[in-house]
């Protein structure tokens, strides 16, 4: 048997490793998939903790958050679109402009 | 004994293509690693007995929406990034800092914990119990949640569509 903490640290690893890759990524693709990184380390904790106090709903609550990742991939994935397309770069550093 | 190898196992690779993430520079690495962590998660939610999120999660996660980024990933023709060089307060002050961060909260939770979990092959989350579940108690989260996916289809096909000729044209030069 498992501790329920060793899937916390667990889940806690890849949330510290999405932020720090949010933070010295510069790719903005790369950037986006630190995002999902830290949705995948919350989604484990809800299903650690699921079990732990068998509660069905946290695994529900997964079943959404990835629904509004889905969501969020597929407009995340327009703007990377649309940004590449006006400035021809995928360099967060040289997106600092709101006006073209 | 076999809960303990292989949540070792892959939670190993979860943390090795996690820290391969960020070491990467091309990004079509990065979303392999990305992958390769996803898959592993599946495996730990098919430990703790969710049966339906470990089906969805490779399902949904790393097959649609990293189909998605490494189309993405491919299209714009993404190269290797340039490397920036962090600052020297981040080396001296702020791994040193995370890294103590981490142990003691490590720590803390490991010191403060019940050990109950599901038996090997004992699924608390089937599909049945879960759809029952996502169809009674949560059906109007459910309902929203396709409104929402509804306006993300809408919102992803306005912004990377093609402008229509007579507007203005991306510019190049800029």
């Amino acid at each position: 048997m498992i501790p329920l903490s060793y899937y916390l640290v667990l889940s806690g690893i890849l949330f510290a490793c999405g932020v720090i890759g949010f933070l010295i990524k510069r790719n903005i693709i790369t950037i986006f998939m630190s995002i999902e990184l830290m949705l995948n380390g919350v989604n484990l904790s809800f299903v650690a903790f699921a079990a732990q106090w068998h509660a069905l709903s946290g695994q529900v609550f997964v079943f959404f958050v990835m629904v509004v990742a889905a969501a969020e991939a597929a407009v995340g994935l327009a703007i990377i679109i649309a940004v590449y397309r006006t400035r021809e770069t995928l360099n967060v550093d040289q997106v600092n402009l709101l006006k073209l | 004994m076999l809960h303990l190898v292989l949540f070792t196992i892959f939670g190993a690779i979860c943390v090795a293509g996690a820290v391969n993430l960020l070491v990467q520079r091309h990004p079509i690495n990065s979303a392999l690693s990305l992958i390769a962590v996803m898959a592993s998660l599946a495996v730990e939610y098919l430990l703790l007995g969710a049966e339906f999120v470990a089906a969805v999660q490779v399902i949904i996660y790393a097959g649609a929406i990293m189909v998605l980024f490494v189309f993405v990933i491919m299209l714009l023709n993404a190269g290797e990034e340039e490397r920036t060089k962090g600052s020297r307060v981040a080396t001296w002050f702020g791994i040193p800092a995370v890294l103590v961060g981490g142990v003691l909260v490590a720590w803390t939770l490991i010191q403060h914990s019940g050990t109950s979990d599901a038996a090997l092959g004992a699924l608390p989350g089937a599909p049945k119990t879960i759809g029952w579940l996502l169809f009674h108690d949560f059906l109007l989260p459910f309902e929203v949640t396709s409104l929402l996916i509804l306006i993300a289809i809408m919102g992803a096909v306005v912004l990377a569509g093609r402008p229509e000729s007579g507007a203005q044209q991306p510019r190049s030069e800029g």
